[in-house]
């Protein structure tokens, strides 16, 4: 057992694990920060994506000790961040994953947001081929990524006040034209 | 088939559709978004163990002796488990119970399950495994299956000496020859023919969840099993059968689940394994399976050897379909009788055979078992038939979307081998992907290197045939409506990430005039949810859907009496939508449909209902006439755009079209994810994924890094069109999503590259290396002689 202090989501942390434990055991098994998935254990899949002092790193693969008074952003951190400063509702990654139904069963998720995020804020408007390449190292099994692609230009554009582009499914209607409200279910 | 049953494409009122139709966003989808859904893995429970289960080292092996005592003397372990402590057989088809939660006398593959610990934590837990001794005596292992075929001893399951005496089966799980129409003769009096051989790689499922299961034994002898199932009804089945409890005392609960694509719809040892140790320990007992574990539990897609002839007159009009079929079953049954049948009755449109026949063999390897992968059983035929179906347009001298066009079958038919199919899209899905992807301009004429591709197919919208007989429903529903304002849905069916509970919220919001936001669904709990089957054969919007109409249709009833008395009007002058309640002829007059339900709630007492469905009796009359039959079929077409580099061998596909005619769609953002995740699991299936084992039984690569699965650099832009046909019997008019559109996408490759570099590629994978393969042997043989090798054996010789 090793005693090991992180700031999680803002919040400083006293940890103790084991001391081979990788990063994803103490969110999952010791702060009970589940939105980090477990989809590999090996790093191929990137469900496990948290950020590192703001860069993507695979919580799987990070020795948990070697993040001793680093800052970790998972999952659960983008909202009460994004309500922190000043914003309403989730985190815009997160609502437009949700808009565009980018979240089929999920599980990849947590990570290709985190992911997603880590890009927007480097780069406000990356191309689709750069979208693409950032995330790259999160497998989604589910969506084909074309939902995902369109949720993370739907971002794009929305904060650069354009309209998005419609999907091939919905010719002559752009259902992400207008901003949705709060969970109404309605777009 | 009663009128609880059917309900008709267009709603019984004037106004149209409120919340069908619309993109709706997911009923979790923010909970998933922002982590806050929980997944089986995600649970933890007071005093919880941890599982881990010993594999097969050995692919085919009789078990001498099992030594457990080094195992359960470690500190921290709390139970041994081996096959001796659940010796009964069971399987997800109950005419095949050839399983074990862990394994009795023999292990099958390499990766058999052969024993489990529980222990205080998984690092102890897989410490003993190590001590466990196994003592194995090796028997010839069958990794061909036409060695498996020709080889009838030993017996991978073996039968007792009656059984043999009366009907040997050697290594043959499951044989179907069905034969409609006069094949030879056809074939004898057509025009032309194409005979060819075709070959399936394995592939599988690769959700990014792993299997997990939890498990809590309560004092009262109530079993809790938490499991990342799709069939919650037949776990909970095969959990009371192995472990000797009553149904009664068996609650299965589904918790999120992280993909499934028929990976998670046969019983699993895990989910016995938890169950058995929690009994024994007194605690709640969880397993999670490693990735490897995964690539080895597998229940994929079926490898197969296909030969195919098909005769046409001159015209292009088909005239005989005749298909000789060899599965590897892998080792055990899973679904295969169904994979067998469904090899030959699922290829009958959505072209017209006059005649047809099919001769199916699955037989047992001692490989991972394979199951029923997305497109369950007719992938591969698909496959097969396509491609050959544009060898026949080449050599009549067609274009390969005329060909089709010429052959469809039309709507409201009956097929050679006797099923019914009621709407069909097929003509507009073709339509939609020649004028997307500009077919006449340019297939044919983008230049060496470059080609398009076309391919159809059709698919199930669930099943006439449960997997146990039963004249029960298919699918039951529960409302709970209560002056809050909120309507609870209580369904049995599967959420496993298609958005099922988002159809259900959507369906009951549309019928009640609700808010969507005001209906919750509570789904996959044995305890608290009627019976559905699962998500499986694509059933569950037609079947759930269906049944929730039924159901809202007696509450609607309800809240339209209660409101009429209390303004004293006609009912026929309420309208609900989207959570008010309007007088039509006044309409300034309305009210909160919160106020509705308290009216009703008064007059009728406390607010339920319930609703179901069932099939009509469908399906040919011969034996396995029902496999296959479903109410409704779904059509597809895609057009793929690949670039061929020659120097590499590489494939790329630039573009994929896909028209689905899913009847209506009731949430046209959530069929375009299913349209866009299917073509992409296709693409995936014939240009990177490849599941097998080598000459020992290992699996050749069982990591996310090894099976390649695509990234979002691997993957095309697709591009979803969606056709509505409006089926009569599905829900408003729907039909499935989730499986027909992976179909296509495989053939139309094959065909793609034929347009750009002039081969056929017939078997699977098309790797670089066959690639070049077939480049190098096209160059070396004079024009003409590969097309006269495709015709021995056509017309004139049958």
């Amino acid at each position: 057992m090793r005693v090991l202090e992180l700031e999680v989501n803002g919040d400083r942390q006293e940890v103790a694990a084991p001391a081979h434990w990788s990063l994803l055991e103490v969110l999952r098994y010791r702060l009970g920060l589940t939105g980090s998935k477990q989809g590999c254990d090996k790093g191929d899949c990137g469900a496990c994506t948290v950020l590192l002092e703001g860069q993507p790193v695979l919580a799987c693969l990070t020795l948990a000790a070697l993040c001793a008074g680093k800052r970790v952003t998972t999952i659960e951190g983008l909202m009460p961040a994004h309500l922190r400063a000043g914003g309403t509702g989730p985190d815009p990654v997160q609502a437009a994953f949700d808009r565009c139904g980018a979240l089929q069963c999920g599980f990849c998720q947590p990570g290709m947001m985190l992911s997603a995020r880590a890009l927007l804020d480097a780069n406000p408007s990356p191309s689709r081929a750069e979208i693409r390449a950032a995330l790259a190292g999160n497998l989604c099994r589910c969506t084909g990524y074309t939902q995902i692609l369109q949720a993370v230009e739907l971002c794009i554009a929305e904060a650069a006040g354009s309209e998005p582009a419609a999907p091939a499914w919905a010719p002559g209607q752009n259902p992400w034209k207008a901003p949705c409200g709060n969970g109404d279910g309605r777009t | 088939m009663s009128a609880r049953d059917v309900h008709g494409p267009a709603p019984p009122w004037s106004e149209g559709f409120r919340v069908v139709g619309r993109a709706q966003r997911k009923i979790d989808g923010l909970a998933k978004a922002t982590g806050a859904a929980l997944y089986t893995d995600d649970l933890v429970l007071p005093g919880m163990l941890h599982a881990k289960i010993l594999r097969s080292t050995q692919a085919h092996a009789r078990i001498r002796a099992i030594d457990a005592a080094a195992a359960l003397a470690l500190p921290g372990v709390h139970a041994v488990v081996t096959g001796r402590d659940m010796p009964v057989k069971y399987g997800v088809i109950p005419w095949t119970p050839d399983e074990n939660a862990l394994a009795l006398d023999k292990v099958r593959f390499v990766g058999d399950e052969v024993a489990a610990v529980a222990a205080v934590d998984e690092d102890t837990a897989n410490a003993a495994l190590k001590l466990i001794r196994v003592d194995y005596e090796p028997l010839r292992a069958f990794l061909d299956p036409e060695e498996a075929l020709a080889t009838p001893e030993p017996q991978i399951h073996e039968q007792t000496p009656e059984q043999k005496a009366k009907e040997p089966r050697g290594n043959v799980s499951k044989h179907v020859r069905l034969e409609f129409g006069e094949v030879d003769a056809a074939l004898a009096g057509s025009d032309v023919a194409v005979e060819g051989d075709y070959e399936f790689h394995g592939t599988t499922h690769t959700p990014i969840e792993p299997h997990c299961a939890l498990a809590q034994y309560g004092a009262d002898g109530v079993l809790t099993v938490w499991s990342s199932t799709q069939i919650t009804h037949y776990v909970q089945k095969a959990l009371a059968r192995v472990l000797g409890l009553p149904e009664a005392r068996v609650r299965v609960i589904q918790p999120c689940l992280g993909g499934a694509f028929g990976g998670k719809s046969d019983p699993f040892a895990l989910e016995f394994v938890v169950a058995k140790l929690a009994m024994l320990t007194g605690r709640p007992v969880k397993c999670l399976w490693t990735r490897e574990e995964v690539f080895y539990a597998h229940r994929g897609r079926h490898p197969m050897k296909l030969r195919y002839r098909t005769a046409a007159k001159r015209d292009g009009t088909l005239t005989a379909v005749d298909a000789r079929i060899l599965i590897d079953g892998g080792s055990y049954s899973s679904f295969g009788l169904v994979t067998t049948y469904y090899s030959g009755q699922l290829l009958t449109g959505p072209y017209h055979f006059p005649t047809y026949r099919f001769d199916s063999t699955r037989v047992f390897t001692n490989k991972p078992p394979c199951g029923p992968k997305r497109g369950h059983g007719s992938v591969q035929p698909r496959f097969a038939f396509e491609v050959q179906l544009d060898e026949l347009a080449e050599k009549l001298g067609l274009d390969p979307l005329e060909l089709r066009r010429r052959n469809f079958q039309g709507e409201h038919v009956k097929t050679v081998n006797g099923q019914r199919v009621t709407s069909n899209g097929f003509l507009q899905c073709l339509e939609a992907v020649e004028r997307a992807s500009r077919w006449k301009e340019r297939r044919g004429r983008l230049g060496r290197g470059r080609g398009l591709g076309l391919a159809g197919s059709m698919y199930i919208s669930g099943t006439n045939y449960p997997v146990y007989p039963n004249p029960m429903p298919q699918a039951g529903v529960q409302l709970k409506l209560d002056r809050s304002g909120l309507v609870t849905v209580f369904t049995g069916g599967n959420d496993i990430g298609q958005g099922s509970n988002t159809i259900a919220r959507t369906i009951v919001a549309e019928e009640l005039g609700l808010d969507p936001a005001d209906v919750r669904v509570v789904a996959a709990d044995t305890d608290l949810c009627p019976v559905d089957l699962g998500a499986y054969s694509s059933r569950v919007t037609f079947m759930v859907g269906n049944a929730l109409i039924d159901a809202c249709r007696k509450a609607r009833a309800k809240l339209v009496t209660a409101l009429a008395e209390n303004w004293k009007v006609a009912p026929e002058r309420i309208a609900f939508a989207l959570g008010r309640a309007t007088d039509r002829a006044d309409p300034a007059r309305s009210l909160d449909m919160r106020a509705v339900l308290q009216l009703a709630e008064a007059r009728f007492d406390t607010l339920g209902e319930t609703g179901a469905y069932n099939t009509p009796q469908l399906g040919g009359d011969y034996r396995g006439g029902t496999i296959g039959a479903s109410p409704a079929y779904s059509f597809t077409a895609h057009v793929v755009e690949v670039t061929v580099d020659e120097e590499t061998g590489r494939i790329t596909v630039e573009n994929c079209w896909i028209a689905h005619d899913c009847g209506r769609a009731l949430n046209p953002m959530l069929v375009a994810g299913q349209i866009e995740g299917s073509a992409y699991m296709g693409i995936a299936e014939a240009l990177l994924e490849d599941h097998g084992v080598n000459r020992f039984g290992l699996h050749r690569g069982p990591s996310l890094l090894d099976y390649r699965i695509p990234t979002s650099l691997d993957t095309p832009e697709l591009h979803a069109l969606i056709v509505e046909s409006l089926d009569p019997e599905g829900p408003y008019g729907a039909k499935e999503a989730g499986e027909g559109p992976l179909h296509p996408s495989i053939p139309a490759i094959s065909n793609a590259v034929h347009d750009a570099v002039g081969v056929r590629l017939r078997r699977l994978p098309f790797t670089p290396a066959r690639v070049l393969a077939e480049l190098r042997a096209a160059r070396a043989e004079p024009r003409g002689a590969r097309a006269a090798v495709l015709s021995a054996g056509g017309g004139e010789a049958c």
